[in-house]
């Protein structure tokens, strides 16, 4: 008897923490492979319209995006509430489309940039008319190959 | 003393630290994938280039159009968004050679055979008053029905859905049903 209420006394022993930092580097590292860096600061609200069909964009890095949509509100008392379009980190006009996409095709190696592809991230209350401007700019420049992102 | 080992480095903060860079990551980055509906572009007509009357066959043609109030006309009727895909489906396979719907052109197809491939070509329209939504919805819908038939064609011929086909299956399945979805030019449809 005398061997088991011994073996009862002492309490718990302290779990080692040794190992903590060794499991959030982990997490850490799982983290940076499957993130990619955030590349711009959305100025205008987005909501990606509903869909099912959709398809994953396989390269990300030959994706160029224009976003789509009203201002957010800070920006609402300088640029309206009129949809708007964001290249990069500014808005711009529709005329403006045209550098922009020469610019994004010059960072890009040679034997990419067939595949260049332009995301457009439109807001679903967008009206078409905005779309079918930038669509039309898009083949002026030819850059034929494009998406529209949904969720 | 020369001899004094050096103390060992306390390292119980180094689990504070790591989760603080594993803080700012989870912050700066982005997990979302891109996702959406990959299109291509008709290439701009050259200037010099007479605008040529392509007579596309009137039968070969179908117009889906969406008018500023999000109203869907397939051909020249009203339809409501969940019946586009069956009819859609019924105008590219044209299961009983109706002559009103598209023609069929028996095509060599590498790797399989010959196969009557569906000249049917969807047009799409839509006005600028026309929400962003309503637009990808049906384009959602016009790429559900391709992908019904292209499911139906992989079942008949390899058993298998289309996604679980190898890529030269896919190939020849995208190449007997083509996904002949066409933007217009931009038009003012409001005046019709």
């Amino acid at each position: 008897m005398a061997k088991f209420s011994r073996k009862g006394k002492g309490g718990l022993p302290a779990i080692s923490t040794a190992s903590l930092p060794d499991i959030v580097f982990m997490i850490l590292m799982f983290f940076m492979v499957s993130t990619s860096m955030r590349q711009t600061d959305r100025m205008v609200k987005v909501t990606l319209p509903q869909a099912s069909e959709i398809i994953k964009l396989e390269r990300k890095d030959l994706a160029s995006y224009i976003y789509v949509g009203t201002p957010l509100n800070q920006y609402q008392g300088k640029y309206g509430t009129d949809s708007r379009i964001q290249l990069n980190d500014s808005f711009r006009t529709i005329d403006e489309i045209r550098d922009f996409i020469a610019a994004e095709r010059e960072n890009l190696s040679e034997s990419d940039r067939p595949f260049m592809t332009v995301s457009i991230k439109a807001d679903e209350d967008t009206r078409m008319g905005i779309i079918t401007d930038i669509k039309q700019e898009l083949r002026r420049c030819s850059a034929l190959k494009i998406m529209y992102g949904a969720r | 003393m020369a001899s004094k080992k050096t103390p060992e480095i306390n390292g119980s903060s180094m689990a504070d630290i790591s989760f603080m860079v594993l803080i700012f990551f989870l912050m700066v980055t982005t997990m979302d994938q891109e996702k959406g509906l990959s299109r291509r572009l008709p290439p701009m007509p050259a200037e010099d280039q007479k605008v040529e009357d392509q007579k596309v066959n009137r039968r070969n043609i179908i117009i889906v159009r969406i008018n500023m109030n999000d109203r869907i006309f397939a051909g020249n009727e009203a339809i409501d968004i969940s019946q586009l895909k069956d009819k859609i489906v019924e105008f590219l396979t044209n299961p009983t050679d109706d002559p009103n719907l598209p023609e069929k052109e028996v095509k060599d197809i590498e790797g399989f055979g010959q196969y009557p491939v569906s000249k049917g070509v969807i047009s799409l329209q839509n006005d600028r008053g026309t929400t962003y939504s309503k637009y990808i919805e049906v384009q959602n819908e016009l790429v559900r029905a391709v992908n019904e038939i292209r499911d139906d064609f992989a079942m008949q011929n390899f058993g298998k859905k289309y996604v679980k086909l190898s890529e030269e299956q896919q190939q020849i399945c995208r190449e007997c049903i083509p996904q002949n979805i066409s933007e217009a030019e931009p038009k003012d449809v409001t005046k019709k």
